[in-house]
């Protein structure tokens, strides 16, 4: 069966895509809502769209971060192997990247949560 | 202490009495009354007087028991690794760094946050636009506060500097402004800080629910003097604030000869004194500058000699500021204008 996924990454990128993608969350959040409050007065729709939608932005954030977490996992062989995978070889530094992307995407979607709570407390825009 | 006498989120004494009991001796004494002195008095987070400050003071005792908490676990681990002989596995070990240094302090964190983020509204509450009755501008200029009083219309009804007066249990809100440089407005007692910016009006709303004076500070860097930069906060009885508010608007008697003095020697340029030819901007307002309880800007007991040792030589006191020395004026002048000032109301 033909895998969606490429059975083998080579590019350094993949360790960046789990940060990345917390990065452009976070922008997006802080983004969305001070320009829905700047311009609230104008607009047709309520706060709880912008947060419906960026309750929607972070689920999708999550879900390509553990996709990153997952292609990382099989990059360092699920484990079959212990760090520090510090041999000058091919093998140990695939190894070392899909470990270390796997503790970045981990991190990042903390992250991701963290950076997310506040929109269930935000009650609406101060003005 | 506060006006009631009251301080019962902290009391030193009992724990300074407490370590005197135990085994750790007169150097935690020492120790405990130079950490907890901070507790009470009319500067402390941690003697809060309005609602803002009360769960500001929450949010750091909830932030300082879970860190005790951890703190705790994490010296137990320690001393338990070190004393036990048996030997763990690579994989137990690395499950623990896992569990109790990733996982459990992600998810305590979380809770940590939420909860802080929960409290948010309450520390830095909004104040409608027809709710707002009490409202005072209050611009910080290096090194000193421009108070203004404003009416129903948000005209200004008068100004005075570096003291504030609020009525108790009524949310006053004010708007806060910079010329210079950032500032930060904040009195502990009363609620958390809120920068001043050129250029902007940064609101923020406290309430005294009990009456005092209490003490606030500049608490962004802004130059030279930045750590003589205070004012006071007097929370009295709303008929007493009233009352302050109108006889505060009506020019109170001058002594003509002091008067005279004062703007003979110029001082009339940069001060403004209600009902008189002073009616500069440039320095503090100093109508009603008798009723005040310290100096440059809560930096000076309010004596006569401390007023004439400022007008004099202003920059030995704090360095940096704007008004320049009269040390050249004949001492006469000096002394009659420290006691015109004295006792203006």
């Amino acid at each position: 069966m033909k895998s969606v996924i490429p059975r083998e990454v080579e590019s350094l990128w993949t360790l960046f895509t789990a940060p990345t993608v917390w990065a452009i969350h976070f922008l997006g959040c802080y983004a969305a809502v001070a320009v829905y409050c700047a311009k609230a007065a104008s607009l047709d729709f309520g706060f709880a769209v912008v947060r419906l939608a960026l309750g929607g932005l972070t689920v999708l954030a999550l879900m390509a971060i553990v996709l990153s977490a997952y292609l990382a996992w099989r990059q360092w062989g699920f484990g079959s192997g212990d760090p520090p995978h510090d041999e000058p070889t091919r093998r140990d530094r695939t190894l070392f990247q899909g470990f270390a992307t796997l503790l970045l995407s981990g991190l990042s979607f903390v992250a991701v949560v963290y950076a997310a709570i506040p929109l269930i407390f935000i009650a609406e825009c101060q003005r | 202490m506060m006006a009631d006498g009251s301080s019962d989120v902290c009391r030193p004494r009992d724990l300074i009495l407490w370590t005197s009991r135990s085994r750790f001796g007169s150097s935690s004494i020492l120790f405990s009354a130079l950490s907890l002195s901070g507790c009470s008095g009319p500067h402390s987070a941690l003697d809060p007087a309005g609602p803002e400050a009360s769960h500001v003071a929450h949010l750091f005792f909830v932030m300082l028991i879970a860190g005790i908490i951890i703190w705790s676990a994490v010296v137990a681990a320690l001393i338990y690794a070190s004393r036990k002989k048996r030997v763990y596995s690579e994989q137990s070990a690395g499950r623990v760094i896992l569990w109790c240094g990733a996982i459990l302090p992600a998810i305590i964190l979380c809770a940590l946050l939420s909860y802080g983020v929960w409290l948010m509204p309450a520390v830095r509450p909004w104040l409608p636009d027809d709710q707002q009755v009490h409202r005072i501008e209050v611009t910080g200029e290096q090194f000193w506060w421009r108070v203004r009083y404003l009416d129903e219309a948000g005209e200004v009804m008068f100004e005075t500097a570096n003291e504030v007066r609020i009525p108790v249990g009524q949310p006053a809100h004010f708007l806060l402004k910079a010329v210079d440089v950032i500032h930060s407005f904040w009195v502990p007692s009363l609620g958390g800080k809120m920068d001043m910016i050129p250029g902007r009006t940064n609101p923020l709303t406290l309430m005294a629910d009990r009456e005092g004076i209490y003490r606030g500070v500049c608490a962004e860097f802004c130059g030279q003097s930045h750590a003589l930069m205070a004012f006071t906060v007097r929370a009295v009885a709303p008929d007493e604030h009233e009352a302050w508010l109108v006889e505060r608007q009506v020019p109170g008697p001058r002594d003509a000869e002091g008067l005279a003095v004062f703007l003979k020697n110029g001082c009339g340029a940069c001060h403004a004194i209600s009902g008189t030819a002073a009616a500069g901007r440039i320095g503090p307002e100093l109508t009603a500058f008798g009723e005040r309880g310290t100096l440059a800007a809560g930096t000076l007991p309010h004596t006569q000699e401390d007023i004439a040792r400022f007008i004099s030589y202003p920059e030995r006191t704090k360095p940096g500021v704007k008004m320049p020395h009269f040390g050249m004026l004949p001492e006469d002048d000096i002394k009659t204008i420290a006691a015109f000032l004295k006792e203006l109301k």
